[in-house]
């Protein structure tokens, strides 16, 4: 049957591709449609403890992001959320390395319109940045860091950082905030494969069902809520009592 | 050196959308034809994987599916007198790669231009004289929509277009949008079932007199086999479309409406992972030998072939030519040259209304099912009284709920803490946006070339491009918006927020990849890149399809005409080219 023929055909035999499915090695596929059992490339769980944080970062940025998204009565703060694991594992992979972006010289200060010009990666930002926030505050506030404040010290300094009214030297705090508050809402909204929404407890807190991919029962019942709850990629926490 | 490779009839570079139509046709004439793709493989069981492609974080956000800015960047700047500076992370449009290219993951509006579109500048001439045109460099496209239409039918049926007729052979249908030049047949789908937010929005935009429709879609309303045999699905609405590639066989794309035919042919080959470096011309520069390219482990190939298609992004397509020597680049002072002229984009604005009341459960949702309202779109109305040409759809498609980018809430509220999480809370389900989608004309300060600075992965210099917003765009774009406020009120929410267009254009913030212009098509070699036929008047074996080949963007989204260009060049190779290759089918 032409749907189990494979035929992976150089077109001369000089030619050296390696006539694997996988992104890195150039490829000549005629004669079939190519596939091969367990091609895909699914996410992978994250795994306990810090990836990229030092010990005494990872306490500053559970502070931050349980300030940005604070514990109440409609869901759990930012760190019990996994939002500071869910950091961490960005910054230790493609984004915080800036891998997949343009980085090539000359660097130059452009108009806000041309976007981010820096070179430094966020990684690097987040680095640079917590020391200097930590320096920041050691100086101003009785040599206590972030995570020593109270919760409305905290507050209060997040908001002058937002507003760019705290001097933190060669770095600029206001696009530190908005890198720092970017990445604590990826991860309080994002599956929970990556570290953050535990529980999926922002989808649950706004009513957005997650990863089901099959509304057509709903599309015309209109104004009505929608009845299921969440699932993530990974599944949902009553189908692992099933047989 | 480059290793020469055994020579083939014809050589695509760009393995999407028209890549994959133009592979399709020339090899039933029986031609061998390779497409080289410098993404990836990628099909749907594997790639757009069921099991985990509802993943809002890898495929919207960080993009996985989309060029990366290490492969291939461009420079932007507002106007000449500023120095372009690369863009370092794609933000205001988002580059395919891959095979299938962007057409894995488009939303899939699917639109025809109109008459009136394909002649901008006679039309408008001819309808409000010279003087309101002066400021732009609008053209014609060197063919009409007649000549058009059989190729738009290709198209359609081929993806199984889901949508009503409004004007059948010139007949006004009920519940099709009575603006849309006179098509010979219904779409091949009946319109998709419309979720709350759009048919709310419909009822609003007929209250105050306009004449909402269903927009054209590529997802399917039914299932479907198209013309090839190829078997497709209803689409589930499952709200993960735009950005994303679609595991359920119900969008539109190469991979679920001709790879499954294309790649069983002895006389097709794919090469994926390479990369044309450029086309080799001969001598005189009067003739394409075929290209050079370099595969994934840094090895350089030649291959020849008598013909050598252009089918990559149209950004690219432009680039290719200039980086090639096809044609002379554009120069803005002098007007002079045609490679890199009139680029163009879309203008678009929008707006929020928030309600108390109401559920819309944003998340049922697919990335071309909702209303239009084409009453201020091209040249439907009279312009007559008013201070610009073109127009904008205003549409109403809700494509997503996802909440990493879809959180709306009301003007005032904290971007943290407690009271954001409530208005979150609180707005998520109950608020219904729409949007403007307008033309983008040409204007002569606005156009592409290559960096003097800054250089790719191989060492070639980066298309650079200079682009804002025309004074005219903007005029357009706020008349339109005071439509859309008219609607909104008339859907009485408790507050509407409009953003509305102003320059200067932001490379950061996502508002469209519909990059038009750099190889336009026209009937003068003095002002276009290319022939009514896509053939390039300088170098007549190359053919360039895309949206390359449009001389000004109208207020729709343009994948239904770069599809039914294609099918147009490809006739226009079969039933003519083949018969005397190498001679140009018009005469400059």
């Amino acid at each position: 049957m032409a749907s189990t023929r494979r035929q992976f055909l150089t077109s001369a035999a000089a030619l050296s591709f390696v006539t694997i499915a996988s992104q890195t090695y150039a490829q000549t596929i005629s004669g079939a449609l190519p596939w091969h059992p367990f091609a895909g490339d699914p996410p992978q769980p994250s795994l306990a403890g810090w990836y990229f944080f030092k010990p005494e970062e990872a306490r500053v940025i559970e502070a931050i992001v349980d300030r940005l998204i604070p514990a109440d009565d409609l869901s759990v703060g930012g760190r019990d959320a996994g939002c500071a694991a869910f950091i961490d594992r960005q910054l230790a992979g493609s984004f915080g390395n800036s891998s997949r972006l343009y980085t090539q010289g000359p660097y130059a200060k452009g108009t806000p319109t041309q976007g981010y010009q820096g070179e430094a990666t966020p990684a690097m930002r987040y680095r640079a940045g917590l020391a200097a926030i930590d320096a920041y505050l050691r100086k101003n506030k009785n040599d206590r860091g972030f995570a020593q404040l109270n919760a409305q010290e905290q507050d209060d300094f997040l908001k002058t950082l937002e507003a760019g009214k705290v001097d933190l030297g060669a770095i600029d705090g206001k696009t530190l905030f908005d890198l720092f508050l970017q990445n604590t809402m990826e991860g309080f909204f994002a599956d929970p494969v990556y570290g953050g929404n535990r529980d999926m407890v922002s989808w649950k807190m706004i009513g957005f069902p997650g990863a089901r991919y099959d509304y057509r029962d709903h599309i015309t019942k209109h104004n009505q809520r929608y009845p299921l709850g969440p699932v993530s990629i990974t599944g949902a926490p009553d189908w692992s009592h099933k047989g | 050196m480059a290793r020469k490779l055994p020579p083939k009839d014809v050589v695509i570079v760009g393995l999407g959308w028209t890549g994959a139509i133009l592979a399709h046709e020339l090899t039933e004439t029986g031609l061998d034809v390779v497409a080289i793709e410098r993404g990836p493989w990628r099909d749907t069981a594997t790639d757009f994987n069921i099991g985990y492609m509802q993943d809002e974080l890898r495929y919207a956000v960080r993009r996985d599916l989309f060029l990366q800015p290490a492969q291939e960047a461009m420079t932007m700047r507002n106007t000449t007198s500023q120095t372009a500076l690369p863009m370092r992370d794609y933000g205001s449009f988002l580059p395919g790669t891959g095979v299938g290219g962007a057409g894995v993951h488009w939303n899939g509006h699917t639109w025809r231009f109109w008459q009136s579109d394909f002649e901008t500048k006679s039309h408008l001439t001819q309808r409000y004289g010279e003087g309101r045109i002066a400021d732009l460099q609008v053209q014609d496209w060197g063919v009409t929509y007649d000549e058009m239409e059989s190729a738009y039918d290709r198209f359609e049926y081929l993806c199984g277009i889901s949508g009503k007729a409004g004007n059948l052979n010139g007949n006004i249908q009920e519940g099709g949008n009575p603006f849309e030049s006179a098509r010979k047949r219904e779409y091949p789908l009946p319109p998709m079932q419309m979720p709350y937010a759009p048919t709310l929005f419909a009822e609003g935009a007929k209250s105050v007199g306009y004449h909402p429709f269903p927009t054209p879609s590529a997802n399917l309303s039914k299932s479907y086999v198209n013309p090839l045999g190829i078997a497709m699905g209803q689409c589930t609405m499952c709200g993960f479309c735009e950005r994303f590639g679609c595991a359920n066989y119900s969008k539109s794309s190469a991979q679920t409406t001709i790879l499954p035919l294309l790649m069983r042919k002895s006389n097709f080959e794919a090469r994926c992972n390479s990369e044309v470096l450029q086309v080799n011309l001969d001598g005189a520069g009067k003739m394409a030998k075929g290209v050079t390219y370099i595969d994934s482990s840094g090895v350089e190939w030649e291959q020849p072939a008598e013909m050598v298609l252009l089918c990559a992004y149209g950004l690219h397509n432009a680039r290719l030519m200039m980086l090639s020597k096809i044609g002379k680049i554009y120069d803005p002072q002098t007007g002079e040259g045609t490679v890199g002229r009139n680029y163009c984009y879309q203008t678009n604005a929008g707006i929020q209304l928030f309600f108390e009341d109401k559920n819309f459960n944003p998340f049922i949702a697919s990335g071309a099912c909702g209303q239009t309202v084409d009453d201020f779109n091209g040249d439907a109305f009279d312009h007559g009284s008013l201070d610009f040409v073109g127009g904008a759809g205003i549409n109403c498609i809700p494509t997503n709920g996802r909440p990493i980018g879809f959180r709306p809430t009301p003007p005032g509220t904290p971007r943290w803490g407690s009271a954001w999480k409530k208005a979150t809370k609180d707005n998520y389900l109950s608020t219904l946006g729409f949007s403007s989608q307008g033309s983008s004309y040409a204007a002569r300060g606005n156009y592409l070339d290559l960096d003097p600075t800054y250089k790719d992965r191989f060492g070639r210099p980066l298309l650079r491009m200079t682009f804002d917003f025309p004074d005219n765009d903007i005029r357009m774009s706020h008349w339109v918006s005071d439509r859309m406020v008219e609607i909104a009120k008339a859907l009485k929410p408790k507050q509407y927020v409009e953003a509305r267009r102003n320059k200067s254009w932001n490379s950061v913030p996502y508002q469209s990849t519909h990059n038009t212009g750099g190889a336009i098509m026209g009937a003068d070699p003095k002002t276009s890149a290319v022939n009514k036929y896509l053939q390039s008047w300088d170098v007549p074996n190359v053919f360039v399809i895309g949206a390359s080949a449009f001389p000004q963007n109208a207020g729709k989204n343009p994948t239904g005409t770069v599809g039914a260009l294609a099918f147009h060049a490809a006739d226009a190779i079969r039933n003519q080219y083949l018969r005397n290759p190498g001679a140009a089918l018009v005469q400059a």
